[in-house]
């Protein structure tokens, strides 16, 4: 962990993102962090989901994407990207880093260390 | 328990309909299949290519072994079916049982056999299955062997070209005067029969068979003339029948087939029927187009979605003899009450023809170059009034016009290596190894492989005559009913109605009210159905910003960088120094990275990053500038010349109608993106001519043009009509726009949408009709109450904040 993260994170690495309310319902806010932005995705129910906001086909916004079901479509050439995941939805190939996320009593929470099992490009 | 599905005949129908319905419902059921023929899912219509020696029985499976297992479906190769107890719900065969709580039955057809003396011979063969062609080809083996293949229509015609080619010496004989009567008319089936010739085949024409000879082996054929052909192979091809014997052993109420309801229910609900052993209203139907229709809708059914209705289908044909460019639907013959166009090009080898009743397409039978079978069977389908476009409807959907890749329509002839899609880049061969590769059927399959046609759309036609060139035969139509997209089965129209007449204003009431598949839509309808609320709801609906694509959302174009371009409205391409300085003054104080001058008379601030754009906003706001809508499905530019004012040749001051055209249409929100420009006399500066709404300002008035485009396709306008005074321009011009706006599909410029209604369609509501027109005018200035109010100037003050910002900054 670099410093600047520690500075901003919890002792259990978890940063403060702001209240669930502040993200629009099936849309998304940007984490700008000095690794890049990261998008923070809100779905109809309310679950949260955070990805890498570079899409794996040419590193378009997925943050300025439509939000539908557990889906983001890319804004700039359609990739439909699986927000649980992080894959291209098939036939596409790739994906797009996923970062921890939680949720305590409205607040969002995460983690800027990227999951495992997906390159963080 | 899950509930357990037994499917009987493992041919396309049936699997194809498993394929639908683990899509639905993956889990639903435990699945079996009982198949007759020994082999896993294969491609029946392929066993012509594989005769003639241009593909293996390898490359022929759709479905391996594998598929079954990875999909929990118990297959069992090789066993028939002998009866069903329906009581007890079990299936038998041999030894195998199997219990259901739902039935498929999809057991084919049978080829039929004329009961003549010595049918029954070895060496007398039928065209159905793999045996099948095994069997011809083992004949084939043989050096010097001669066939005789009766039956003359498109199966025949393919078991001799696939003989030929094997090396056999081949006679076709037909009980008719001309092949594939069904199919062709007399001077098509003469230009196929001479092309055929000259690949090496012979033909006996109007020749009645009495008996197969030979004792054990077939040696030969005897016709009632009592002319003798030998031969080691006898092929007969002279049709088929739906095979229902099991189903009528059962007692299921069968006619020319086990019958259907629409939803594809055998008279005994827990039994369904799907593919050729079906009659449905009456019809059978022997080509995969409408059993693949019927699959999805049964499927649907037993994944208990229970909407779709199959509702029959229309069918073209297409013979698979390389080489021979052949297609022919509906009633291609024509009658009394009806008229035919002609065109006919010895020469060349072409001949066209296109049966019309009421301007309607009937059928129409085409040789030698039939890249626009697609176009007029769409249009007969649809029932597409011609009469717009009649003068030029031989010559074909004019491709000349796309631009990207020019006339090089040809693709039978085109190189593996020429671009198809020129969006995304996508070759000939690479579409046709996705095709081949993975088994692909339909339009949107290639799509989603390929990514060829999902963009701009103009390479559509190439596409669907590459499938159908390379599946052969009849590929999967898009169904006559286009679904709005994959989340519902109701169609932009049907949609649109509902929303009015049910009086639905909120998007999750009509997802309720159409039962949609998915809990919040897809990129696709969310936009669409945004639309159509707004649209049908001025100052009533909510807009949804979630549902609106990125550049609408932010009021700006999204950029390849992720950085956003700004571009303020200069009425009718007008400025003035103080516009100008403005504009000069916010791309000094934010750096931005290029001014250019846009297609459209204006200027285009580019580079800017999301934050910014609500102050750059605030300073244009200042000097009076308005957001241009380049991001919008909405009223883009008005382009003009100076006319009148200035022009030694003027007739009238375009550029104040441009002007006041662009005040009055400003903000609004249209189906797909809406251009006009007024020019100021026929020499059409402003490039009138091709624009959404044109204006050509003559001596005595104003002349209006519609549904041009200058794009992807270019389209000329057509013309509307001749206006005396600006103050009808500007009440034609609300109300071709409101009439768009209320019944073009979300995503369908005016020169698709006038293409699909026509124009004297556009001209009866509008020009002919003057209580029509005033009431499409009032609807649009109502409507624009709500839409005149300046995105950029509310932003700039606040509105929509978290839109442009990060939620968090991490140093
Ligand atoms: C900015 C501009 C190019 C320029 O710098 O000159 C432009 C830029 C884009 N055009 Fe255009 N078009 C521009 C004038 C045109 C014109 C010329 C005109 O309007 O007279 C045409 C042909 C005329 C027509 O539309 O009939 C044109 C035909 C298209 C098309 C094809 C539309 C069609 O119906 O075939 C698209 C694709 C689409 O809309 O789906 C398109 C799409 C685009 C998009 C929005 C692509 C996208 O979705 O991101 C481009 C955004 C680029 C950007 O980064 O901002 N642009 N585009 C022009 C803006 C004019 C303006 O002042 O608003
Ligand atoms: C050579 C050839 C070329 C063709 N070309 C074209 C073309 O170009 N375009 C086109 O659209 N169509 C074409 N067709 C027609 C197309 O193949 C059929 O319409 C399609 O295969 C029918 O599908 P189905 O599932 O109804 O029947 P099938 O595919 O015939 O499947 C039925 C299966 O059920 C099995 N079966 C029957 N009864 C029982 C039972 N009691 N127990 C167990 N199994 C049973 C059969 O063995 C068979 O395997 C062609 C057909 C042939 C033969
Ligand atoms: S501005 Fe228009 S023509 Fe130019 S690259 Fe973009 S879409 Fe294509
Ligand atoms: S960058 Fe996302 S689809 Fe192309």
């Amino acid at each position: 962990m670099n410093q600047a993260q520690q500075r901003v994170t919890d002792t259990e690495g978890w940063l403060e993102v702001g209240r669930i309310e502040e993200i629009p319902s099936l849309g998304a806010r940007v984490v700008r962090t000095p690794a890049g932005d990261i998008a923070v995705f809100r779905n109809a129910d309310d679950e949260i989901f955070a990805l890498r906001d570079k899409c794996p086909h040419k590193g378009g916004p997925l943050s300025q994407g439509i939000v539908h079901g557990r889906r983001v479509t890319c804004p700039l050439h359609d990739w439909k990207i699986h927000l649980d995941t992080g894959l291209a939805v098939a036939p596409d190939e790739g994906c797009a880093a996923r970062f921890p996320v939680k949720v305590d009593d409205g607040v969002v929470h995460l983690s800027l260390a990227a999951d495992e099992g997906c390159p963080d490009r | 328990m899950k509930e357990k599905l037994v499917l009987i005949g493992n041919g396309m129908a049936g699997v194809r309909t498993l394929e639908e319905l683990l899509k639905l419902a993956p889990e639903q059921y435990d699945i079996t299949v009982f198949g007759g023929e020994p082999y896993s899912n294969y491609n029946r219509i392929m066993l012509s290519p594989v005769l003639a020696g241009e593909k293996t029985i390898d490359q022929i499976m759709l479905n391996d072994d594998q598929w079954y297992a990875d999909n929990g479906v118990t297959l069992h190769k090789g066993k028939w079916v002998e009866t069903v107890d329906r009581a007890r719900r079990v299936v038998h065969a041999g030894d195998v049982s199997a219990h259901y709580d739902r039935l498929i039955i999809a057991t084919g057809s049978y080829p039929f056999v004329i009961p003549v003396p010595g049918s029954e011979l070895k060496g007398v063969i039928s065209f159905r299955d793999i045996a099948d062609v095994d069997a011809m080809l083992h004949a084939a083996g043989r050096p010097g062997g001669r066939a005789v293949v009766i039956g003359g229509g498109l199966l025949g015609l393919e078991a001799a070209n696939g003989l030929n080619k094997q090396g056999m010496d081949v006679t076709v004989v037909h009980l008719m005067d001309s092949l594939m009567e069904r199919q062709l008319d007399k001077p098509a089936a003469e230009l196929l029969r001479t092309s055929l010739e000259a690949k090496g085949l012979k033909f006996l024409m109007q020749a009645q068979t009495e008996a197969i000879l030979g004792a054990g082996q077939v040696q030969g054929v005897r016709f009632k003339d009592g002319l003798e052909v030998p031969a080691e192979l006898v092929v007969m091809a002279v049709g088929i029948r739906a095979n229902f014997q099991l189903a009528e052993k059962i007692g299921l109420h069968c006619e020319r087939g086990v019958v259907v309801n629409d939803t594809m229910q055998t008279f005994d609900p827990r039994i369904y029927a799907v593919g050729e052993c079906v009659q449905h209203r009456g019809q059978t139907y022997g080509l995969v187009a409408p059993l693949f229709e019927q699959a999805k809708v049964c499927a649907n059914h037993l994944a208990h979605i229970g909407i779709a209705r199959y509702e029959g289908s229309v069918t073209s044909t297409k013979l698979k003899v390389t080489g021979i460019d052949l297609f022919s639907a509906g009633d291609f013959i024509g009658d009394e009450h009806t008229e035919s166009l002609v065109l006919q090009d010895p020469g060349r080898g072409l001949y066209k023809k296109v049966v019309l009743k009421d301007n309607r397409i009937q059928g129409a039978v085409m040789y030698g170059d039939t890249i626009d079978g697609t176009w007029y069977f769409e249009l007969m389908r649809d029932r597409t009034d011609i009469s717009d476009f009649r003068d030029s409807l031989l010559f074909g959907q004019a491709h000349l016009g796309d631009s990207g890749h020019g006339d090089d329509n040809r693709v039978a002839a085109m190189a593996d290596s020429s671009e198809i899609c020129g969006c995304n880049g996508v070759c000939k061969g690479e579409i046709v190894e996705a095709i081949t590769q993975k088994n692909l059927f339909t339009l949107d399959d290639v799509r989603a492989h390929t990514k060829a046609s999902s963009s701009c759309g103009s390479c559509t036609g190439l596409v669907e005559a590459l499938l159908a060139h390379t599946v052969g035969g009849d590929y999967s139509q898009s169904p006559a009913k286009k679904p709005l997209c994959p989340c519902t089965d109701f169609t932009h129209d049907e949609i649109r109605t509902g929303i009015r007449d049910h009086e639905l204003k909120h998007m999750s009431a009509v997802r309720t009210y159409f039962e949609w598949k998915t809990p919040d839509g897809c990129s696709k309808c969310r936009p669409a159905l945004n639309y159509y609320l707004l649209c049908q709801w001025p100052g009533e609906y909510q807009d949804d910003s979630q549902s609106r694509f990125i550049n609408e959302r932010a009021h700006a174009n999204i950029q390849k960088d992720a950085t956003y371009s700004v571009i303020p409205r200069m009425w009718g391409g007008g400025t003035t120094p103080q516009e100008l300085r403005a504009i000069a003054d916010v791309a000094e104080k934010y750096s931005v990275r290029m001014v250019h001058v846009t297609g459209g008379q204006r200027l285009a601030l580019y580079g800017l990053t999301k934050e910014q754009l609500p102050q750059i906003w605030g300073d244009l706001t200042q000097a009076g500038l308005v957001s241009g809508h380049a991001y919008g499905k909405a009223l883009r530019t008005v382009k003009t010349c100076v006319g009148r004012e200035w022009c030694r040749f003027g007739t009238q001051d375009s550029t104040a109608l441009g002007i006041d055209l662009e005040k009055m249409t400003w903000g609004s929100w249209t189906p797909h993106k809406f251009k006009m420009a007024a020019s100021g006399c026929p020499r059409n500066c402003a490039e009138a001519t091709i624009k959404d709404f044109g204006v050509v300002c003559v001596d005595s008035g104003y002349e209006l043009h519609v549904g041009g485009n200058g794009g992807v396709k270019v389209r000329a306008t057509d013309l509307l009509c001749h206006v005396e005074t600006p103050q009808q321009v500007l009440d034609y011009c609300a109300a071709f726009m409101q009439l768009y706006r209320e019944e073009a599909h979300y995503l369908e410029r005016t020169a698709p949408w006038i293409e699909r209604v026509g124009l004297s369609y556009v001209k009866a509501k509008i020009v002919e009709d003057s209580a029509s027109r005033e009431a499409l005018t009032q609807r649009f200035h109502y409507a624009q109450q709500f839409a005149q109010d300046d995105p950029w100037a509310a932003r700039a003050k606040g509105a929509e904040a978290h839109e442009f910002v990060p939620i968090k900054q991490v140093s």
